[in-house]
């Protein structure tokens, strides 16, 4: 899959699954104080990206991502490790 | 009071229904798929809250929670309560709820599936708790007083309704939003099913419930949610509410013997005590809801026990469940909701199906058409599993 589709894949999600408003999509966005992402949408997040990925998501490697940009690059780099 | 049932999905819906003595009551061809010995059920569709409450709100409910906003925002409105009054107070909230069966279900389904609980997602474990109805409701209209759910089987509702009762008149609350919520699903009812206590009069669902009539073969599960907002005459006066009746009286007792097998003193009991508590005489009660739920065992019991306690002035009975089937853990919250509609618009509902009394049951004044009258005061009986039982006096004001 590649980064493009991927960025598209999740922001699909983020919208139909955990209903941001499509407004606030934007790479810069901090997960938690600008898309309300809290510590139980992330429990949802772990179903959405095993559902839709295939692979489980660790919450020890969750720790550094902050911003919607960070949860890009954590998907993607799970998807296509260098 | 705010309700969402099988005969109407508000109160002008239920009103209607009451008068004409609709049945709630239909077929479920899944019910037979999935093995049951009876498909009836009572029925109402299920909400559509999407645009109404945020994912998170949505997400901790299941159904008989969505039922149960739906009744909870009618009753506020009702009562002319806005988010603003609620805000500003100490309102609490108490609900009857007895079980949650679908989220636990299809959560274990999950895990047996995927063999990761980190697959179950966040919000199974708020929806399946007994408590699901009063925490999610809490949080949704930002409640700040007492908040818990009782969960004493078929009277669940009906203890609701006593228990904030007493707090308010001890003087600790000055509102509390009490109901009754009841899923309607298979899964919550299968176990039950398996007790033979379902009718099995398939071909005429409407005529299945009858209570109090010699052919009953049986109870038809219901559902739905019912709200009651009680609250001190202070609080009613100091906001200029309409009052729609006086809770005063409760009774409760428990038979001490089976599990499932209703008796005769335990609801006697009951009503007496309520009858002491509204510090009236029997004969001042001009209409009883009755439990009656169309099983042969538990309609002969209550009719004995209301023979001994009004036997003397004989007030009109009759049982809703006749149109509704049997909401259970709403039942209790739910009849005193249809009985004050009947209060405030001077009727009696019928007993629907009674067709044919038994030697026990035709000792009853039971109501078999709509009536014109003006109640003054009903009883309303809810009994459960366990032989717990509640009775609830409410006066016109």
């Amino acid at each position: 899959m590649q980064n493009e589709e991927i960025i598209r894949k999740i922001n699909q999600l983020l919208i139909d699954e955990i209903e941001i408003d499509e407004s606030q999509i934007n790479p810069a966005a901090d997960l938690k104080k600008d898309l309300g992402i809290d510590s139980l949408d992330f429990v949802d997040l772990f179903v959405i990206v095993e559902n839709n990925f295939g692979f489980k998501m660790k919450a020890e490697e969750m720790a550094d991502v902050k911003s919607l940009q960070d949860f890009y690059n954590y998907i993607i780099n799970r998807i296509n490790p260098n | 009071m705010g309700i969402y049932s099988v005969i109407g999905k508000n109160l002008t819906e239920v009103k209607d229904s009451l008068y004409h003595g609709r049945s709630g009551v239909i077929y479920d061809p899944l019910r037979k798929e999935m093995g049951f010995r009876s498909a009836l059920t009572g029925m109402v569709d299920r909400p559509i809250l999407k645009g109404v409450l945020d994912r998170r709100m949505r997400i901790g409910l299941p159904v008989q929670g969505e039922y149960a906003y739906i009744s909870t925002r009618e009753a506020l409105h009702h009562a002319g309560i806005e988010q603003s009054f609620l805000d500003a107070n100490e309102v609490g909230i108490l609900f009857g709820n007895d079980s949650s069966a679908v989220p636990v279900v299809e959560s274990v389904d999950i895990l047996r599936q995927k063999k990761d609980t980190m697959m179950i997602g966040s919000g199974y474990i708020f929806q399946s708790m007994n408590s699901t109805v009063s925490m999610n409701l809490s949080v949704i209209f930002r409640l700040k007083g007492v908040n818990f759910t009782l969960s004493g089987a078929c009277a669940s509702g009906s203890h609701a309704i006593g228990i904030g009762y007493l707090l308010i008149k001890q003087g600790l609350q000055d509102m509390i939003i009490c109901g009754g919520a009841q899923e309607i699903n298979p899964e919550s009812t299968a176990s039950f099913d398996a007790l033979n206590a379902f009718s099995i009069r398939e071909s005429e669902p409407a005529k299945a419930s009858r209570p109090f009539d010699r052919d009953r073969d049986g109870l038809v599960p219901s559902g739905g949610a019912a709200t009651v907002i009680i609250e001190s005459y202070e609080s009613a006066m100091k906001r200029g509410a309409r009052i729609y009746g006086e809770v005063i009286g409760y009774g409760f007792s428990s038979n001490g013997e089976h599990i499932s097998m209703p008796n005769v003193d335990g609801p006697v009991r009951a009503m007496e005590k309520a009858v002491r508590d509204a510090g009236i005489k029997p004969s001042e009660v001009d209409y009883i809801n009755a439990h009656a739920t169309s099983t042969p065992a538990g309609d002969s019991n209550e009719a004995r026990s209301i023979d001994i306690v009004f036997g003397n002035s004989r007030p009109m009975v009759s049982s809703t469940k006749s149109m509704t089937g049997h909401e259970m853990w709403m039942g209790g919250a739910s009849e005193v909701i249809y009985s004050t509609i009947m209060m405030s618009d001077n009727f009696v509902a019928p007993n629907i199906n009674l067709e044919n009394p038994d030697e026990i049951t035709e000792k009853l004044n039971i109501v078999t058409k709509t009536t014109p009258f003006a109640i003054g005061t009903f009883l309303s009986n809810s009994f459960g599993f366990g032989g717990t039982n509640s009775s609830l006096i409410i006066r016109k004001v």
